[in-house]
């Protein structure tokens, strides 16, 4: 058989975190009963006018700019005419000649190394409503709620080779965006969508191969599955002698196989226009610095930041800076303990642990840093001990509880008198003496099961360290 | 108060009786809405009267001008709206059957202006089909007829309510602009329109036509009142992302009769092949007028005129494409009765919901926006409106005002322009430009021609300079007067002028059969 390569382009959309829709003032808030936030405007009602929401236009600057994009200084709106119920004006006002940003890039790092993969512009547009089919009365009805909910596309250069990189760029776009605040990224919620351009050619061919596009993924399990489906029926094509047809297919994760939307053929004229109704927007150099300048430290930034000033393995710098939640929350809980490594140790081992368990993303994470911070601060002073802080934490994770009054309220703290830790040493010294023969008999490791006991005759709340030494010192006696 | 002597008064001068209590509100409208019950049969301005709502209105703005919180000049005044203005809970038609049944949620900003200024909404006008049309016959309810002549049509696509104005079925009223809609009918009509600066007027609420060319304007019986409404009308609004800031809209403050040192060129391409002598004649003995109060005039060539008509078809087409697009039968309006899945719903909805001209400019706009025209035919045209306001920006370097006429003619015969479109889009000639250049334009009446019928003299002038062509318009006004111009007028609108149009409009129906009725939608229909 002969080699081939796969080319890919993505075409990621992305619902932008605005409090309301891009050409009216309606919530964009997700759920409400159908058609409750709506007006004139977002209904296509005859004689309505759109006007643009500025956090829009900020928000597809900043992704822009930290996609090493260039700003189109004067950027227009298009309509995109085509004939569907869930898009009441019957066009989309989206961007065609001179969308916000063009000719930008994002470096990607995967186990073949580093490589920058080329965005080819990022637009503006709004999304369309939502039908409901009513199977008791055969009928469709609409609901316009996310009608006008504003998105970007972010449309990339065919330069992704495997499943492997196309997952590196969208983790890459995803980081970059919930940092910027701009969106919060979930696939699965579908605040970001892509769709995957691909195509096969020979190996060390020029020209590229016909492409088909792939929508309805999901995932980044689905994506990556989709593409080595896609990658696998089209050389299965041109390996038989035929060709590829140039067509929209819809991926159905469950099957694990895609079947053709529509051909190229079958490809509507959207007969594209600047919007009358919307007059050009003109960005001003000072405006692009001004959003420059507000932009926060992004994830690369973040990670060289780390080895300067934290003592923390670049490992551990990687997973924290993962994701957006997770960076604050180490840096906000290292602020106010002065211990970032020990901070880093409580996020790196029992967080991802409970995470995990519980199936969540770091997102999730509802607990305040403030309580993590004095959780260190309890180990640190010994009034507690590592295996009551676990447990305190559990309950920090689940319920934000403050820690110190926790501890206190339950009686967890080390029992630090002496005379107290003497006697119940002294009561297990002399319930155990098989296991005390062999301490004196030279067996070193018989004295963890005497420590043991002790910390369960005192229900945990005693330093282990201290238990130890005492125990040594009552046995050399 | 006699009954009838009222409606002679201008809009200014019922609304000055009213604060002086010498009139009531209810007064005012009872006498309107009567003679609309008198003339409506042969006119035929409205498609919807509402005199319930407006006598409740009328109580109310009483109510409000007695306790001393309304003191405008127009409260209280009667008036009548184009029926592409949306009015809230009150049926908006745009003529067309696709909308018979539509009542909007929500007030143009333009409207609620009016209304907030105490103005009286009597009813919606007639109107072209979604203002598709230069003769008021492309409405689904039928033509309105020239009140002057009821053979006559009455100009379009602001008919209706230019009809209405002459016939005194209100005090003024609102009209849109999209490539002379306001100041043909005015012309054909004899009263006074102006199409302000692109941005004066809010457009939300209007029932987009060409987005980049429409403009709401007022309609009324002399250049003061049509002042004094565009003062009311004109306002910044952050809906209307193309509605512009302008601090100079005291536009009443331009009624000065003196036009001495006053820059008026008179554009040679506006003379030319085409237009009718009489038409000539008496735009010529206005600018003469003007020259001899003082004003400095001369000919010029403006250049570009011919390309005007194809770049406003091209334009405006393309943009009603899309802008009618919404028109579905999914969300409100029409919807045919028989159809089997969304497709065919869509094809039949929109197949009996449009007329005939309406169609014909979608699949015009459809074209020219195709993939592989769109740079032939769109962006040429475009380029093309560049050119034409660059022509006027040269001009107005030397010109204060531009003048000539509004129309090749004065109005047709019902019937006559339908036939040829073409014939009709380039009766469009004189006007569209100032629509492709943003600029403000005004129709004052300066004539009849030897049937009676109407001539008016169009004033154009740079962007945002109103008041110099109100200034211009108002001084030739004064002096008109003297040529006992108004006195035609109101002769065609006294009794006796009354029963003979009333004859007229018999005849007209009964001579050649072409009407047989104005009222069911049948007349356009049948045609």
């Amino acid at each position: 058989m002969k080699q081939y390569e796969t080319v890919i382009g993505l075409e990621v959309h992305v619902e932008l975190a605005t409090k309301t829709k891009i050409f009216c003032g309606c919530s964009t808030a997700f759920g409400g009963a159908p058609n409750t936030h709506t007006c004139p405007v977002c209904t296509g009602m005859p004689g309505s006018l759109p006007v643009l929401n500025k956090q829009v236009l900020e928000y597809a600057m900043a992704v822009g700019l930290a996609t090493n994009c260039k700003i189109n200084q004067y950027c227009k709106f298009d309509r995109k005419n085509y004939f569907y119920p869930d898009n009441p004006q019957n066009y989309q006002i989206s961007q065609l000649y001179l969308p916000i940003c063009h000719d930008g890039g994002i470096e990607i790092e995967t186990e073949t190394g580093k490589k920058v993969i080329g965005i080819h512009e990022i637009h503006m547009e709004e999304d369309a409503g939502k039908l409901i089919h009513d199977e008791w009365e055969d009928c469709s009805l609409v609901d316009y709620n996310r009608s006008g909910v504003p998105l970007i596309e972010i449309v990339s250069e065919p330069d992704m080779r495997s499943a492997q990189e196309v997952i590196a760029y969208l983790d890459k776009l995803r980081l970059i965006i919930q940092y910027l605040g701009a969106s919060d990224c979930k696939l699965q919620e579908g605040s970001m969508r892509a769709d995957v351009n691909l195509s096969v050619r020979e190996m060390g061919a020029e020209a590229f191969g016909t492409r088909t596009e792939m929508k309805n993924l999901n995932s980044f399990r689905a994506i990556s599955r989709a593409i080595e489906n896609e990658r696998e029926r089209q050389i299965d094509l041109l390996e038989a002698g035929k060709q590829v047809v140039q067509e929209t297919r819809r991926w159905d994760d469950a099957k694990e196989y895609s079947y053709a939307m529509r051909s190229k053929e079958d490809a509507q004229d959207y007969r594209y226009f600047p919007d009358p109704d919307l007059v050009p927007v003109v960005i001003s150099d000072e405006w692009i610095e001004r959003i420059r300048a507000a932009q926060p430290e992004l994830r690369t930034e973040k990670l060289i930041r780390y080895r300067e000033e934290f003592d923390i393995p670049d490992y551990d710098a990687g997973i924290l800076t993962s994701s957006k939640k997770m960076a604050d929350m180490f840096e906000t809980a290292a602020a106010i303990c002065g211990k970032p490594k020990k901070v880093s140790n409580w996020l790196m081992g029992e967080t991802l642990r409970l995470l995990k368990e519980n199936n969540q993303e770091p997102e999730d994470m509802r607990f305040s840093p403030e309580h993590l911070a004095e959780l260190i601060e309890l180990v640190d002073s010994g009034t507690i001990n590592g295996g009551v802080a676990k447990e305190v934490f559990a309950e920090i994770f689940a319920h934000d509880i403050d820690p110190a009054r926790y501890v206190e309220e339950k009686g967890l703290k080390t029992v630090s008198d002496t005379g107290a830790l003497r006697e119940a040493i002294a009561e297990v010294i002399a319930a155990n003496p098989q296991s005390v023969a062999d301490y004196r008999g030279g067996k070193e490791k018989a004295i963890g099961f005497l420590v043991g006991q002790t910390m369960k005759a005192m229900r945990g709340k005693a330093d282990p360290g201290m238990v130890n030494r005492l125990l040594k010192e009552m046995l050399a006696e | 108060m006699e009954d009838g002597r009222l409606l002679e008064w201008t809009a200014l001068a019922l609304g000055k009786k009213i604060q002086a209590h010498e009139v009531s509100v209810t007064e005012a409208v009872e006498q309107t809405l009567e003679r609309i019950s008198a003339v409506e049969d042969t006119v035929h301005a409205y498609v919807t009267v509402d005199g319930e709502r407006a006598m409740k209105r009328a109580e109310q703005v009483q109510k409000q001008i007695d306790d001393g919180t309304l003191r405008g000049p127009l409260a209280g005044v009667p008036m009548a709206v184009k029926d592409n203005l949306c009015t809230k809970d009150l049926l908006t038609t745009c003529s067309s059957r696709i909308l018979e049944n539509f009542v909007p949620t929500y007030s143009a900003q333009a409207v609620e202006n009016l209304e907030a200024a105490g103005a009286i909404i009597l009813g919606k006008t007639n109107m072209d089909e979604f203002a598709m049309g230069s003769t008021t016959e492309t409405s689904y309810f039928g033509p309105t007829r020239n009140p002057w002549n009821p053979e006559y049509v009455p100009g379009g696509s602001s008919g209706g309510s230019c009809a209405a104005v002459a016939a005194k079925e209100c005090f003024f009223a609102l009209g849109s602009d999209t490539g002379g809609s306001i100041r043909q009918p005015s012309s054909f009509c004899g009263v006074t329109g102006i199409k302000p600066t692109y941005g004066t007027v809010s457009r939300y609420g209007l029932i987009a036509y060409g987005s980049s060319l429409d403009q709401i304007g007022p309609i009324a019986r002399d250049v003061s009142d049509c002042a004094a409404v565009l003062e009311i009308l004109a306002s910044y609004d952050k809906k209307d992302s193309t509605s512009m800031m302008r601090a100079d809209t005291d536009f009443t403050s331009a009624l000065v009769d003196d036009v001495r040192g006053m820059k008026i060129g008179i554009p040679r391409d506006y003379f030319g092949e085409g237009l009718d002598e009489q038409v000539r004649e008496a735009v010529m003995d206005a600018a003469e007028v003007l020259r001899e109060k003082g004003a400095v005039v001369e000919e010029f060539d403006l250049s570009l005129v011919e390309y005007a008509i194809p770049a406003y078809y091209t334009i405006a087409s393309a943009e009603a494409s899309s802008n009618l697009s919404r028109f579905d039968g999914v969300k409100y309006g029409y919807r045919a009765k028989d159809y089997d899945g969304l497709h065919q719903m869509y094809k039949r909805s929109r197949s009996e919901g449009f007329g005939a001209e309406v169609k014909r400019r979608i699949m015009l706009g459809s074209f020219v926006l195709s993939s592989g025209y769109y740079d032939a035919y769109y962006l040429k045209a475009l380029r093309t409106k560049a050119l034409i306001k660059q022509a006027f920006d040269r001009a107005f370097e030397k010109y204060d005002v531009i003048l000539g006429p509004a129309a090749p003619t004065t109005a047709p015969k019902l019937g006559e322009s339908l036939a040829d479109p073409l014939k009709m889009y380039l009766g469009d000639i004189y006007t569209i430009s100032a629509n492709l250049a943003g600029i403000p334009g005004m129709t004052v009446p300066c004539g009849l021609d030897d049937k009676g019928l109407p001539i008016g003299v169009q004033l154009l002038g740079n962007c945002f300079q109103e008041k110099t062509i109100i200034r211009a318009a108002y001084s030739y006004e004064c002096s008109r007067a003297k040529l006992a111009m108004p006195g035609n007028v109101q002769q065609a609108m006294t009794g006796n002028a009354q029963q003979a149009m009333t004859r007229n409009a018999q005849q007209a129906l009964n001579g050649d059969g072409q009407l047989t009725s104005n009222r069911d939608g049948k007349a356009v229909e049948s045609r």
